[in-house]
């Protein structure tokens, strides 16, 4: 979570200086509930995060180095510079790279599930990470519905931070509460304060439990509040004092250090050595990445194609 | 024995299944009941657990491929119309046809549409988007025009590492045989020279193919040698085949099926135009189907789409030119 925090900081430090090209967006707020997810799978399951998913990334499994590489554009990270900021992932590894098309993920999740079954890799898991807005979207229910109907073993996690953008939940869907979807559906659904850590790691274990042991598609809505813009290009004016007084605009970093303390896993002395540990990290790898080439128009192969004799060559007069 | 290109088409997934364990199909009503045009006939009872029925979800038929796909398995969609794969579009083009750039992850899918006009289909089960998906950088398109290439081609699509959108024209389901399946082919990314000639080049794909060698027999009556060009895949298109059958015979009529703007006819004239200027003996032309939707009564399909008879006329009139 802390290093998820200063990583995300840095990024948008980082932009304001000019030295990130395109977007940066946060996770602020999100951290307990995107930790919660990443880091109670294992080794073979299948991560789709989303936007506001630092902290869940880290914690599945990716490095500080491919994050910053990818913001940063450098040559060396897994995108190459061919995608950028939160767009990057390892298939490989389970780690799904997210298009912008939302909810595009949860289907790409359920095949990986269904091909897991098929090849008779049983006990994985796959979790696709979604906004309330992504509820929305056709491919939401379509994905979903499939989930069901094959008996996947998705977790499908809904931050539900309030606004899409700057549009409020109440414009976005018109039930009292998104797990309530779920039975319709034939889904089991768990609710979650977001900005809860304790209690987001006990109903995530739940689920993917849940969903491991064979109990189908797991849906989990965790009610929380953006702590930032969209981007680091948007103020957020649109949310208001009100919502921002409200329980759920209490930080989840501040709730889980007090939790911590709380049961005697750590003193504060404990938290601030952790900050200061991850700020040194992540300052290390920014200096790496600085130094580290961008890729180069004249050494990309500019091939979209697996099968490079199927490339089609154009215009002769580039040539 | 005789085999259609529909059965053309069952037997390469037929054998794609025995061959290779990473081979599934996935769609609408392709299990026990063997597909709407019986394109995947007792395949579910053949391959059991490995032909799968789809729910109406065509996005999520195509994500669920990718996923599929990155974990290393060789889906094969059957989309019931290739008009329904609109649906699916956002997956198509954002999803598996870019992740190979992305990520050096290759997405081997192969989604097969059921293509093209048969009369009285009406406007949402007609349609040729060879054009729609050719545009976008990353998929590989073909169009099958004979029952050796339904067959051949089909088992291509599925070994290539890449999405490919395989289009089967449903005229030729069943209006079409052959005598045998073939043991060789083409490699992908060759046009064939479907008859030879000297006087004009017509360059079509899929079904259009046998309404050129219809007008050539029938141009032949008049004297004229026409050449037809089958280009078998839109993407990529083998620009040296045409070029060389220009240079034989200095004149070039693109036909297809889809609608008049941009598209593979337009595709093929502006190389020629660009390339092979000097190799034409008349303005290169082109002819389409009418730009309106795909209308239902016979009466109206058949003028609106190429027939015989319109290229016979186009074709007529640039050879006087």
């Amino acid at each position: 979570m802390v290093l998820g925090r200063v990583l995300d900081e840095k990024f948008a430090t980082l932009y304001r200086a000019g030295k990130i090209h395109g977007g940066v967006f946060l996770g602020r707020g999100q951290e307990a509930l995107s930790v919660a997810v990443g880091m109670q799978l294992q080794p073979g399951d299948v991560y789709a995060p989303l936007i506001r998913d630092q902290a869940g990334r880290l914690a599945f499994g990716e490095t500080v180095l491919d994050a910053a590489r990818t913001y940063m554009g450098s040559a060396l990270g897994p995108m190459r510079g061919r995608d950028g900021n939160v767009h990057r992932g390892r298939p490989k590894a389970g780690y799904i790279p997210m298009i912008s098309h939302l909810g595009s993920n949860i289907a790409v999740v359920n095949g990986a599930l269904l091909a897991k079954r098929m090849k008779g890799q049983n006990g994985v898991v796959g979790a696709a990470c979604i906004g309330e807005g992504a509820t929305s979207t056709g491919a939401f229910h379509e994905s979903l519905n499939q989930a069901a109907i094959e008996c996947l073993p998705l977790v499908l996690v809904v931050a539900n931070n309030q606004f899409a953008y700057s549009t409020p939940a109440s414009r976005q869907f018109a039930c009292e509460a998104l797990v309530d979807k779920a039975p319709g559906y034939g889904v089991t659904g768990h609710s979650v304060v977001g900005n809860d850590l304790v209690q987001c790691l006990a109903v995530l274990r739940g689920a993917i439990d849940a969903a491991r042991n064979g109990g189908g598609p797991q849906f989990v809505e965790a009610t929380l509040l953006r702590l930032c813009g969209h981007g680091e290009h948007d103020d957020a004016g649109y949310i208001s004092q009100e919502h921002k007084d409200s329980p759920l605009g209490r930080d989840c970093l501040k709730i889980a250090e007090e939790q911590l303390l709380k049961a005697g896993v750590a003193d504060s002395d404990t938290v601030r050595q952790w900050r200061n540990e991850v700020v040194l990290e992540v300052d290390d790898a920014i200096a790496k990445v600085q130094r580290e080439p961008a890729p180069d128009p004249y050494q990309e192969d500019w091939c979209a194609l697996a099968s490079r004799h199927l490339q089609e060559t154009h215009s002769h007069l580039e040539d | 024995m005789s085999i259609t290109y529909l059965e053309a088409i069952r037997e390469a997934q037929a054998r794609a299944l025995a061959d290779d364990p990473r081979v599934f199909i996935y769609g609408q009503d392709v299990g026990a009941f063997g597909g709407a045009f019986k394109a995947t006939k007792n395949l579910a009872n053949e391959y059991p657990g490995r032909v799968i029925d789809a729910p109406i979800s065509e996005d999520a038929m195509i994500g669920m491929a990718v996923g599929a796909a990155v974990e290393g398995m060789r889906p094969i969609i059957e989309m019931q119309f290739a008009d329904f794969s609109t649906v699916g579009f956002n997956q198509i083009v954002n999803q598996a046809a870019t992740l190979h750039w992305r990520t050096r992850v290759s997405c081997p899918i192969v989604v097969r549409l059921p293509s093209g006009g048969t009369s009285g289909s009406g406007p949402f089960h007609s349609q040729s988007m060879e054009a729609l998906y050719a545009q976008y950088p990353g998929l590989v398109v073909m169009t099958p025009a004979t029952v050796e290439d339904a067959y051949s081609m089909l088992l291509e699509a599925v070994a290539i590492d890449d999405p490919v959108i395989f289009c089967e024209h449903k005229y030729l389901y069943y209006h079409l045989k052959a005598d045998r399946l073939p043991t060789e082919a083409l490699p992908t990314g060759k046009a064939a020279i479907a008859r030879t000639g000297r006087d004009l080049s017509i360059v079509a794909y899929s079904a259009m193919v046998h309404e050129a060698l219809a007008v050539a027999e029938e141009l032949s009556g008049e004297g004229w040698e026409i050449e037809v060009v089958d280009l078998r895949s839109v993407k990529p298109l083998d620009t040296d085949t045409v070029m060389a059958s220009v240079a034989r015979t200095g004149r070039l009529l693109a036909v297809g099926e889809s609608w008049p703007w941009g598209g593979v006819t337009a595709e093929v004239v502006a190389r020629v135009a660009s390339e092979g200027f000097n190799l034409l003996d008349a303005p290169p032309q082109r002819l389409n189907a009418k730009d309106t939707p795909i209308p239902y009564h016979p009466n109206l399909w058949t003028v609106h789409r190429p027939t015989a008879r319109s290229i016979a006329a186009a074709a007529r009139q640039l050879l006087r030119s």
